[in-house]
């Protein structure tokens, strides 16, 4: 098997890779890229933690052939925050104690990011179902659905949105 | 008086972990990110059998493979390289496996898809031998032996233990109820694997990186490595990063780090052992799984008389901490609610299973499945309400239980007050509804298991009014770094963020013996805060002459260093600092503190007062039962605790929560499932975690009890969230269907085989 040339939008910056075209798009992401904030947790698609966008939509880069990604937009969680400005959803992932090992967090907040992006004021449930495909160990999920549901819309009985709303004043 | 929340600036608010925003942007470096100039991949080959002689090993073809650095057998090992506290497993097995994680192999090669590749390439072969996987047949006379040397599968521990007088108290018992009930095999599940990455200078000094929740105990066991290697006087610095997790996973030193080291030794070169997931599963331990009889009594009034139980525990092929679980196991058995006479046996037998490890709660949540269901039991059977019999019952402040437990605070009946505000015990739910209570008892002020309990600190003041903090305890996740910078900046008048804790590293932080036993807000705190208070006085002396006031006059407060109602006698933190550091004769301002609690070993009775406070707390589940699945729904749950006081209520509600919905997959979907000492389901498709569809909504209410002897009144937490879980769901299903599971984990197909059995 030969290494190939491909060329990849990541973070909108286009580079380009030698890829064995079995690679998987996660493996090329934090080994040839070092991109290393999606991570490898079970490396079969079942715990979310290398959860990445690929044209806004969630997937799971681990699953994915890196040459697969080739014409394709990528967004991973390097890709979130404005230089050292946090999105809003990773701010108020801060803010909500949504962030523990924080081993899981990178995934979680792919998948949260693009519910977001289809419904900007999800409900509980809604928030859970999109998060249903990312397992955390730590959280007990109750912190991060809060973090997801309050995110950019902070609540006026959560102390942690008035906290944050406060500091931002 | 005790202090109340209002009276801190620091201590008690919801402050966001310091190292989220860095995680949250993928910044942080965990051991799988990290890469060394010339580093090396290991990997490690299992035993393809349970329990077999090898007869032999043939390492020639995967030696030739391009690009293979070392290739390590048994025959490699130094006769005394032994893991385990009573060091009976080396890292790569010789002559013979005892379980299918045994080691046989270890490769180093420049890449890891070369390293698998050699495995596969070396060659053994195997004399079959005949296994042994079910503990209590391991105890029969006849049974084959697991470690031929040994005269019985039965280890030596001391677990014999009689207080009062349990026959004669069940002589006179109005109730009495009996049962047995079994707990799981079930693992830790970190999201980051483990791994370490171990090197030599070229004096032979070993630097590890490696996924550990006891930097300074894992230093010991490596140079103990290091020693049996030949190599004495040297030095070992054990670095762990930014760890996925921990749980009581990393709580004893793994072959593959002892593994990491030969390789590096032999190829001088850094190598890196990074596990996937299904190794994970297969060669990192689990909780201890436990067969537990039980008997208990109470008087007509409902108080109990006596509590009598033995345990056989499936100690698996090799020994790490599971065997002395039941030295915590002893507390809620002892310990939980008032019970004057009790007797306690427990057996660990070596088997061809897995072997277990600490698990988030050390025991505890076994016992309290059995006594709590069994609470309910005997509450019934007197015919006494259920709350009632806990409120009859409960433990008190200044109490001293059985085992020697001093019971300095408790708020025990506080927390089953506020889980009877929130759901309803009258019985009057809808059909397939119920409700159930549990208590807990667990160590909140640190654990005397080790010659010390003790924690370390350095405290270095900066020119700018920073400070930084040279801890040992170590933070995995929980929080321990939030902690204490609060505790430190509350102590010197500043903010948390002006406080960089620096931890795991043993070049740097002084000793500790670990983050474990829910003790590390509680020693590790006390720590920081004994330093914070010595450098504060230096700080006063300092001060005292440049206003020209006593020194116990001066206050800290918003960063300012000032004497109370005299405007001109004050100085910014930062600024006094510089006075005392470049004035002539100038000083650093540093203080060190070493804090070992006054807790006690247990004797040769096996009594004493291990943890210097207690943590209780009470669940209460509301769950719905389908009759016609046996599935089981959590609809509502309400986690109480005693925490002392919350440093920091928005971390503390993420260790509840957290083990909270852990306790929920111990009692109702996780079980690692092993035939014949195999393990089948080493994978998160067929081990079932809870995820955020299946948890539910926990309120977590706080009670704070101020410790005398907590850092501002503080607590443990990290454990207590799991270990009444089980058997408030077991006792909630009972409420619900009128059937009592005994055997964990609560699947849907034990519910419905309960359910025909009561109607038929």
């Amino acid at each position: 098997m030969e290494k190939i040339l491909i060329t990849l939008n990541i973070n909108d910056k286009p580079c380009e890779v030698m890829v064995y075209p079995n690679d998987t798009l996660l493996e090329v992401l934090r080994d040839e890229l070092d991109l290393t904030g999606s991570k490898e947790s079970c490396g079969e698609g079942v715990c979310g933690s290398c959860t990445i966008h690929m044209d806004d939509k969630p997937v799971r880069s681990c699953l994915t052939l890196a040459m697969e990604a080739t014409g394709t937009k990528i967004k991973t969680v390097e890709g979130l925050a404005k230089g050292d400005e946090l999105s809003s959803l990773q701010q108020s992932f801060v803010d909500h104690g949504a962030v523990q090992c924080g081993f899981c967090t990178p995934g979680m907040l792919m998948s949260a990011d693009a519910l977001l992006k289809i419904n900007s004021k999800p409900d509980e449930k809604t928030v859970r179902k999109a998060i249903a495909g990312n397992i955390c160990r730590c959280t007990g999920y109750t912190k991060i659905v809060k973090a997801v549901a309050h995110a950019g819309n902070s609540q006026d009985h959560c102390p942690d949105c008035i906290t944050f709303s406060k500091a931002k004043e | 008086m005790s202090k109340s929340n209002s009276d801190f600036s620091v201590v008690g608010k919801r402050i966001p972990k310091l190292d989220a925003a860095q995680k949250a942007m993928g910044r942080a470096e965990y051991i799988q990110d990290i890469k060394l100039p010339g580093m090396l991949y290991g990997r490690i080959l299992y035993s393809k059998y349970a329990h077999a002689n090898i007869v032999k090993i043939d390492t020639s073809k995967a030696v030739a493979l391009s690009g293979v650095h070392a290739v390590l057998t048994g025959e490699d090992v130094p006769e005394k390289m032994k893991m385990g506290f009573i060091k009976d497993n080396p890292p790569i097995k010789k002559g013979k496996v005892c379980s299918f994680r045994d080691e046989v192999a270890a490769v180093a090669a420049i890449s890891p898809e070369i390293a698998k590749k050699a495995l596969d390439l070396i060659e053994i072969e195997y004399e079959e031998q005949i296994g042994i996987f079910d503990p209590e047949k391991a105890m029969e006379k006849d049974s084959p032996l697991v470690h031929g040397h040994l005269k019985s599968n039965v280890l030596k521990m001391p677990w014999d233990i009689h207080y009062g007088d349990v026959e004669k108290a069940e002589k006179e018992s109005a109730f009495v109820v009996e049962d047995r009930f079994t707990t799981q095999w079930v693992t830790h599940c970190c999201l980051g694997t483990s791994g370490a990455i171990a090197l030599f200078d070229a004096n032979d000094n070993l630097t590890i990186h490696t996924n550990t929740q006891i930097p300074s105990l894992a230093q010991k066991d490596f140079l103990e490595s290091l020693k049996a290697m030949g190599l004495e006087n040297k030095r070992v610095r054990v670095i762990k990063p930014i760890i996925g997790g921990g749980f009581g996973s990393k709580l004893d030193t793994y072959a593959y780090e002892h593994i990491a080291i030969l390789l590096a030794h032999k190829c001088r070169k850094p190598v890196k052992i990074a596990f996937d997931r299904v190794e994970e599963f297969k060669a990192t331990s689990t909780r201890q799984p436990t067969i537990i009889y039980i008997k208990q009594g109470c008087d007509k009034n409902g108080k109990l008389t006596f509590r009598d139980m033995r345990m056989v525990l499936d100690n698996g092929a090799h020994t790490s901490w599971g065997a002395t679980t039941p030295s915590v196991m002893l507390m809620p058995i002892s310990s939980l609610y008032r019970v004057e006479n009790v007797k306690y046996v427990a057996k660990c037998v070596y088997t061809n299973n897995t072997y277990s490890q600490a698990m988030r709660g050390y025991g505890n949540p076994q016992a309290t499945f059995a006594i709590e269901s069994s609470m309910d039991m005997l509450a019934e059977k007197a015919g006494i309400d259920r709350i009632e019999i806990r409120r009859i019952n409960r433990n008190q402040s200044g109490d001293e239980t059985p085992q020697g437990l001093k019971i300095t605070t408790c708020g025990l009946e506080e927390c089953i007050d506020a889980v009877e505000k929130e759901l309803k015990f009258d019985g009057k739910n809808e059909k397939g509804v119920g409700t159930g209570i549990a208590s807990l008892i667990h160590v909140g002020g640190g654990a005397r298991i080790y010659g010390s309990d003790g924690c370390g600190a350095i405290l270095k003041m900066d020119d700018y009014g920073k400070v930084d903090v040279f801890t040992g305890g170590t933070d995995m996740g929980q929080g321990l770094d939030n902690i204490i910078a609060q505790i430190v900046a509350e102590e010197l008048g500043l903010l948390a963020e002006d406080i960089n804790v620096v931890h795991s590293d043993t070049d740097i932080c002084p000793w500790d013996v670990g983050a474990h036993a829910s003790r590390s807000t509680f020693v590790a705190g006390n720590a920081a805060l004994g330093a914070a208070k010595k450098v504060k006085q230096k700080i006063q002396k300092f001060a005292s002459k440049l206003f020209d006031v006593p020194a116990e006059k001066i206050e800290f407060k918003d960063k300012l260093v000032f004497v109370p109602g005299d405007q001109e006698k004050s100085m910014p933190l930062g600024k006094l600092l510089r006075k005392a550091h470049f004035s002539p004769g100038g000083t650093m301002l540093m203080a060190e503190y070493f804090y070992d609690p006054d807790n006690q070993n247990m004797g040769k009775e096996l009594k004493g007062n291990m943890s210097m406070t207690y943590s209780f707390g009470a669940h209460g589940a509301k769950v719905k039962v389908d009759e016609e699945t046996g599935k089981v729904e959590v609809l509502e749950y309400v986690a109480a605790h005693d925490v002392g006081r919350a440093i920091n209520p928005l971390l503390l509600e993420g260790q509840v929560y957290g083990g909270v919905v852990m306790g929920l997959g111990y009692a109702l979907t996780e079980e690692v499932t092993v035939k014949d000492g195999e393990i089948m389901n080493a994978n998160f498709r067929d081990y079932k975690l809870f995820t955020a569809k299946d948890a539910v909504k926990i309120k977590a209410p706080i009670i704070e009890t101020d410790d005398k002897d907590g850092p501002f009144g503080a607590k443990g937490i990290g454990e207590p969230g799991c270990v009444p879980t089980a058997p408030a769901i077991a006792n909630a299903i009972y409420d619900a269907v009128g059937v009592r599971i005994k055997d964990l984990p609560i699947t849907p197909e034990k519910v419905l085989v309960a359910l025909k059995k009561k109607n038929d």
